[in-house]
């Protein structure tokens, strides 16, 4: 089961505001899913080694060799605020 | 539907070549039938033919191709059906497209997707839902809902997705036309906007096998240097032309052709395993014990890779940002709300929970133990068999809204599928006939880098069903 205060936990974690409605929401229906998923902790999987990628590869390395980026304006041009060839934000302090 | 818009990919490819049809005339065909869309099937369609199209050299000598929306197309919307890339434009262009540009594809237009790729039904669009060609009530599936629809109906003669547990094959069967999920690695990722990284691969979308066996060709190759985990492909594909399967040994996973698969669709599958066996295949039951635990892990897998992804819509350097926020934490918060979704958020949070301390092992650990498991298994079916089949898809498609008030019923869409996925192997979709008037799916699935073969099986296959796609494109 996950409890308001689990889902608010989980929330400030991911940097994500909910809602009231969305804490209950999401509050129930984790636990839903969860109640399914965790059927998995009933394997024995003693010894099983973890999957760290599905294709048998070796340190997949491209030649260490400088190319040029993208232009700084182009990019800015995406951002939602710019200032002096930068992103601006609000202050952490604020 | 014109002459044009009959001609199969690889049939237009070579009239191309050939200088009997002009690509700008091709072109323009199938931009007035996207650009009067009705299925809500693109976010963004070209305006005009190219005025430098490709040489009629090239291997697809203009060809029109539809791309899915979390493609980055340098100066195209490419939004991944988030809000939070609202008006997003990228500055650079997807490894894939690019090689696909190449090699004479030109871009027709970007294809409608459930959020970030999350999605069995394409109802999780910040863009609006896609309908299924097929009929209009239902959905196309997801999360590649656009291009399969779009392929479906001839609004594009063919399209690129991605699957990271279904999301080619699941609408490919919904609309009734091909897909393919490759091998894990061997379609560079480099320029997609990343959903579940160990997990997400680029595949065609195509009415038949051999445009599905084209496209794919022009998409692998040689390793992309700017994806680390790209391989590329030890072998070039092969457009297929076996028309039988003698000898070929296909078994039928138990856990994934019985329960929880509803009766129309069994039928279906049912009849192509004998038309196999009339080509010349033996059909034998075989086993992936953990298959029935793929889901599980997988919904946290999927989830915890892509809380993790998802972490860079902060509001700083792309995409909207909410106003009015007064201090930085805030700012992404409030951004964060604003602009995902419901199932975004519900996956952002399952998977930060699931990587949270004192949770880790429990479970993410744990998946990453059952997705070997899931791959030993396919390896020991691999010893004894050379493809396996399931259905597709548990059912046909369904109606819109008939799920989406219940997360899990909408996850258990996949449940043929994710096995697959978690063990990076290609598996095919291609129609099989209809139950009640609507698509049913054939899945066929081979050991890694097998798609030469895979495609080959599929091919003699489709002849022997001889399903006909034709009535909604008309």
């Amino acid at each position: 089961m996950i409890d308001r205060e689990q889902v608010l936990h989980v929330a400030r974690l991911a940097r994500l505001r909910l809602s009231d409605e969305e804490v209950e929401t999401m509050a129930s229906e984790l636990s839903s899913i969860l109640g399914h998923i965790e059927t998995i902790s009933e394997l024995d999987l003693e010894g099983v080694p973890a999957t760290t990628h599905v294709v048998e590869v070796a340190n997949a390395l491209r030649a260490d060799e400088p190319r040029e980026s993208l232009p700084r304006d182009v990019v800015l041009a995406a951002a939602p605020a710019t200032q002096d060839g930068g992103f601006l934000v609000p202050s952490p302090q604020a | 539907m014109s002459d044009l818009i009959a001609l199969s990919a690889a049939a237009a490819a070579a009239k191309l070549g050939a200088g009997e049809i002009s690509a700008s005339e091709l072109f323009e065909a199938y931009r007035e039938r996207a650009a009067a869309d009705e299925l809500n099937a693109f976010t963004w369609v070209a305006g005009a033919a190219p005025a430098d199209g490709p040489a009629a050299s090239t291997p697809l000598a203009g060809v029109p191709l539809a791309v899915k929306d979390l493609f980055c197309t340098e100066g195209v919307p490419s939004q991944a059906g988030s809000r939070i890339l609202e008006g997003y434009r990228p500055p650079y262009t997807a490894s894939v497209v690019k090689q696909l540009q190449a090699a004479g594809a030109t871009l027709l237009a970007k294809t409608n997707q459930d959020e970030f790729a999350m999605g069995s039904s394409n109802e999780n669009s910040a863009y609006g839902p896609v309908l299924n060609p097929w009929d209009r009530t239902r959905v196309p599936g997801g999360s590649s809902g656009g291009s399969a629809a779009a392929v479906a109906a001839g609004l594009a003669p063919w399209a690129l997705g991605t699957d990271t547990g279904g999301s080619i094959r699941q609408p490919a069967a919904l609309c009734g036309i091909v897909g393919l999920k490759p091998t894990y690695g061997s379609v560079s990722r480099y320029g997609m906007i990343a959903f579940a990284s160990s997990l997400d691969q680029a595949g065609p979308f195509a009415r038949d096998v051999t445009d599905t066996a084209l496209l794919y060709r022009h998409m692998t190759g040689a390793a992309d240097p700017c994806d680390s985990t790209s391989l590329g492909h030890p072998e070039a594909i092969a457009l297929p032309t076996a028309e039988r399967l003698d000898g070929i040994r296909l078994g039928v996973p138990e856990e994934l052709s019985g329960e929880g698969i509803e009766e129309g669709v069994l039928a279906r599958f049912r009849e192509t395993l004998a038309k196999a066996e009339e080509l010349g295949a033996t059909v034998e039951t075989c086993h992936l014990p953990h298959a029935p635990h793929a889901l599980s892990a997988y919904y946290l897998l999927a989830p915890a890779e892509a809380s993790s992804n998802l972490a860079r819509y902060d509001g700083v350097r792309y995409g909207i940002r909410a106003e009015g926020a007064g201090d930085l934490v805030s700012m992404y918060t409030e951004t964060r709300h604003d602009g995902f979704g419901a199932e975004v958020k519900r996956r952002i949070l399952i998977g930060t929970y699931a990587l949270s301390s004192g949770y880790y092992d429990a479970y993410y650990g744990t998946a990453q133990k059952v997705r070997t498991k899931i791959s030993d298994d396919f390896k020991d079916v691999f010893g004894r068999f050379d493809f396996v089949v399931t259905p597709t898809t548990p059912t046909t498609a369904f109606e819109l809204g008939a799920k989406t008030a219940d997360p899990l019923s909408m996850y258990l869409n996949d449940f043929c599928t994710v096995p697959m996925s978690l063990a990076g192997i290609p598996a095919i979709s291609i129609p099989c006939g209809l139950s009640d008037g609507l698509p049913v799916g054939f899945q066929l699935a081979g050991p890694a880098f097998s798609e030469n073969r895979v495609l080959s099986a599929a091919y003699a296959l489709e002849q022997a069903i001889g399903f006909d796609g034709s009535a909604p494109r008309a």
